[in-house]
């Protein structure tokens, strides 16, 4: 018997038959009722840099944050006009090919992306490989990420977020502050592998 | 109201004074109190510790004696979470007993809706609540809110309260070295705090209490919170 | 049928004793476990609906194990179908032969790995290094724990028993340098040495948190991101998946991101969390295999009132509020998977060694089933375990003496009345203080940590008779 046929036989016999019934009493929607205010909290709570601007002001606060990067790597559907302030130098991924990973891996490389959607309460950024986000490496690998979120894409708690992606089949990462290990006497350090610095521009309007 | 007192092994023979405590304290209160001598053992120890057989017919002892009482009252909380919480799972028709049998201070606070029983007791004394008391029964500040009404009687916060003493039955002599690691921290909370008395619900854990703390240089003593209850002057 | 790191070696007693005498590992593990308790307590007080989180959580599991085969053969053919090839296991050293072999087939000598207690489970590590394949594990505390040629003491803190400065020596030993014993010194250290092996590595090996029967995803949840780093850049990526891992749904997840990251580090939210669905063209690895494994599952699945254990999430919430692991550590316990749901899943997984046991390191206080976040009753497991033994024959005989003793009133009166009487020469010795410091074996046991109390004079039924006149 292979051991496919050899597990699935052993777990037939032993599971039990009777039907169990889920109860979903949990808030599907989360009751606060400023949401930026609240994602704002969680994410300065997790040492993320927080900026709050208006449409028009969104340029400068990217340009400004992006001040001490001499090269920003932007996913192809990145919007121009969020990097319309930032003097130095751009590389879109994909275009026409990937970027090596050592492009990202460069000293004085950041990375700037959108996002899919953001949940306030827990203070988390999800990425759903869309084409302002790129794939998962270039959220990764550069040591600085400057991530862009429209107040429209802040949704409450876990549940309402989770039901907001258009398809939860592509690559998801969610991101609730810079990366940090908590591995030494259970202290929080900000900063291992993952970018050490996450630096958020909340779009308001 | 006629409260049949449920004593428990260990009270019956180590800790009488439990026992008379609660027959006067429930007295004091005007009730009448009765103590079935069919009774032995709930089975606790035995089911606790993988003899489940030789459980039930202890169990169903129990079922038999106290069947027909208003109220079934016993000074221990891990004794009455034992009834609570097993006997359903042993014997399904035990329900109607079960549900009239009470830890002290559900019975005083619940039933009775008292909370000074008129007791005096000029002490320092602090309040360990012990697991099957805290997790099991649920018992809450049912017993502090006792304690608080007792005339000059100051009651002092213990620090890390919840954590378990380390007793645990056969626990304590299967792993000894652990078991005295968490009385010894146990001690030094209860040592620290000033008490004379540290009062609990289950004499079991106080017996392993108060075995540490007579091995220790300060005043506290363990005392079962009945006996406190019990005492005028 | 199981087998890997779950079978203690050395009976719990023994083993207690001797990391008891270690008061370093002692002042280490108080001070983290309070630490995390700690966080923990906030951040869960905050959330309004925490039980219905945890009844919804303990019933998704209850659900996947009730329609087990059936999602399995849905997770494997909608992970197939996104492109992922799907193994089975029947043991740890089968699982162990497939990784294996999947990486010889690469030609890689050196796999970077996530933090897995699957793979730690079936000796994975081992195998490899004995195929003349270098594992480096990527998660700090495992890095630490590798480097120091140590084992795990605790699921998700894996190296709680070093402080600082202990581990200072251990990566100074190994030629990672950190200018001092700071947290972030130590961290920055270790992403120094393990950046050149992410950036090189060609295969990544994986657990997972939670496999999604309808999608055929994988997740994985991570604080450093060394997690997304394996799981990412690599060519091949192998994860190595418990049977009980599975969800029916996505929309489960939205259950357990809540409970696992407030019940495991005490924060709202993990840092990383990684999902994804066999290969995706242009975005990381694009050959991709999940192995599953029983390795002792089905055995605990049968058990009517042990198989709640298989609904745990690996949290290590019991292993911080637990007393015992508080004294003792992880290492105690004989098994990669420690603490109070070590006690009930190890001895389930696997009857051998010394895994008998382990039901009987708990005082039963509870704790454990209060911080839960699948509302796993650990205490009845482990007194469900308890009816199987082992059972010394003396104690055996005395419980039958008892129940045979208190459960008739002649006899019970008689046997208290005995008991008083055979304790009077011993209060003559005990003296004013009431209670014996030195007992005769075995209940040596109890006096070795405090003293005995003595029967009272007279016992509570004989003053009943005396006061009411009856008895």
């Amino acid at each position: 018997m292979s051991a496919r046929d050899e597990v699935l036989r052993r777990v037939r016999a032993a599971r039990p038959a009777v039907p169990v019934a889920v109860p979903r009493e949990y808030l599907a929607v989360d009751g606060a009722e400023d949401l930026v205010a609240l994602l704002v909290d969680r994410l300065l709570d997790y040492k993320a840099t927080v900026r709050r601007c208006n449409p028009d002001e969104l340029a400068g606060t990217v340009a400004e944050l992006l001040s001490g990067a001499s090269t920003v790597v932007a996913p192809s559907g990145a919007p121009e006009g969020w990097l319309s302030g930032y003097q130095g130098r751009v590389l879109r991924d994909g275009e026409p090919q990937q970027l090596a990973v050592a492009d990202l891996d460069a000293p004085g490389v950041a990375v700037l992306t959108g996002c899919a959607v953001a949940v306030a309460r827990t203070g988390t950024l999800i990425l759903d490989a869309g084409p302002d986000q790129g794939r998962r490496a270039l959220s990764l690998v550069p040591d600085h990420h400057v991530c862009v979120v429209h107040s429209g894409q802040v949704a409450g708690g876990v549940p309402e977020a989770l039901a907001r992606l258009a398809d939860p089949t592509q690559p998801l990462t969610l991101i609730s502050g810079p990366s940090a290990t908590s591995d030494i006497e259970l202290n929080r350090v900000e900063g291992v592998h993952g970018p050490r610095r996450l630096d958020v521009v909340v779009v308001v309007g | 109201m006629k409260v049949a007192l449920f004593v428990t092994c260990v009270n019956d023979l180590v800790f009488p004074g439990t026992g008379r405590a609660v027959v006067q304290v429930l007295e004091r209160l005007g009730h009448t109190v009765e103590f079935p001598v069919e009774q032995g053992c709930c089975g606790q120890m035995h089911a606790n510790s993988g003899y489940r057989e030789e459980a039930l017919p202890l169990v169903a002892n129990f079922v038999k004696t106290f069947d027909g009482y208003d109220a079934v009252v016993g000074p221990s909380g891990s004794c009455v979470a034992m009834v609570r919480d097993w006997y359903p799972k042993l014997v399904p028709d035990a329900t109607e007993v079960v549900a009239r049998t009470y830890e002290l201070s559900e019975l005083l606070v619940d039933v009775l809706g008292v909370t000074d029983v008129g007791a005096t007791f000029p002490h320092r004394v602090t309040y360990h609540p012990t697991c099957h008391g805290l997790r099991l029964l649920h018992l809450g500040d049912r017993p502090r809110r006792l304690l608080e009404s007792v005339r000059d009687l100051e009651l002092l916060d213990l620090p890390g309260a919840e954590e378990c003493c380390g007793f645990g039955g056969t626990f304590s002599v299967k792993n000894a070295g652990v078991s005295g690691a968490m009385l010894a921290d146990k001690c030094r909370s209860i040592v620290d705090t000033g008490a004379e008395y540290v009062a609990a619900v289950d004499n079991s854990c106080l017996a392993h209490i108060g075995g540490g703390l007579s091995r220790t240089s300060g005043p506290a003593k363990a005392i079962h919170y009945a006996e406190i209850l019990a005492a005028t002057s | 049928m199981s087998g890997g790191n779950i079978v203690a070696r050395r009976p719990f007693p023994a083993a207690a004793r001797e990391e008891l005498g270690d008061a370093q590992l002692r002042a280490n593990l108080r001070k983290a476990t309070h630490t995390i308790r700690d966080k923990r307590l906030r951040v869960v007080g905050e959330v309004p609906d925490w039980e219905a989180l945890r009844q919804s959580g303990a019933a998704i599991k209850d659900d996947v194990l009730s329609r087990l085969p059936e999602l399995l053969e849905e997770f494997e053919a909608t992970a197939t179908a996104a492109g992922a090839t799907v193994h089975w296991a029947r043991d740890a050293a089968e699982a162990c032969a497939v990784v294996t072999q999947l990486v010889r087939d690469t030609g890689a000598t050196e796999v970077v790995k996530v933090k897995s207690m699957a793979t730690q489970e079936i000796g994975l590590n081992e195998a490899l290094e004995a195929a003349g394949i270098d594992a480096v594990e990527t998660d700090l505390a495992e890095l630490i724990v590798q480097l120091a040629d140590d084992t795990p003491s605790h699921i998700l803190v894996p190296a709680i028993h070093y402080n600082r400065s202990q581990i200072r020596e251990i990566f100074t030993r190994n030629g990672l340098s950190a200018l001092t014993d700071d947290p972030p010194a130590l961290a920055e250290a270790a992403r120094r040495h393990l950046r050149a092996k992410f950036l090189s590595a060609r295969v990544g090996i994986s657990g997972a948190n939670f496999a999604v029967a309808e999608s055929g995803a994988l997740v994985v949840v991570e604080s450093e991101g060394n997690g997304r780093m394996c799981l990412t850049l690599p060519e091949t990526l192998i994860s190595v998946v418990g049977i009980e891992k599975i969800l029916p749904t996505f929309r489960d997840l939205e259950v357990f991101l809540q409970l696992l990251p407030r019940s495991s580090t005490g924060e709202r939210m993990n840092p990383y969390t990684s999902l994804w669905t066999g290969v995706t063209p242009g975005d990381g690895p694009q050959t991709v295999h999940i192995v599953l494994v029983d390795n002792g599952r089905t055995e605990t699945l049968a058990d009517d009132v042990g198989r709640q254990a298989l609904r745990c999430i690996r949290c290590s919430a019991c292993l911080n509020v637990c007393p015992v692991y508080e004294r003792v550590g992880g290492h105690a316990y004989g098994s990669v998977y420690p603490g109070p749901i070590g006690a009930i899943l190890s001895p389930q997984m696997s009857g051998e060694g010394a895994n008998r046991t382990l039901p009987y390191a708990s005082t039963l206080c509870g704790a454990c089933y209060d911080a839960c976040p699948v509302q796993i009753n650990i205490p009845e497991v482990l007194v469900h375990l308890r009816q199987t033994g082992p059972h010394p024959v003396a104690e055996r005989a005395a419980m039958r003496a008892l129940s045979w003793a208190m459960r008739d009133r002649r006899r019970y009166t008689a046997a208290l009345r005995a008991a008083r009487r055979g304790a009077a020469p011993v209060r003559w010795v005990a003296g004013r203080r009431g209670t014996v410091r030195h007992l005769p074996w075995p209940l040596s046991r109890w006096t070795s940590t405090r003293d005995a109390p003595l029967p009272a004079k007279q016992t509570f039924r004989e003053w009943w008779a005396t006061e009411r006149g009856q008895a």
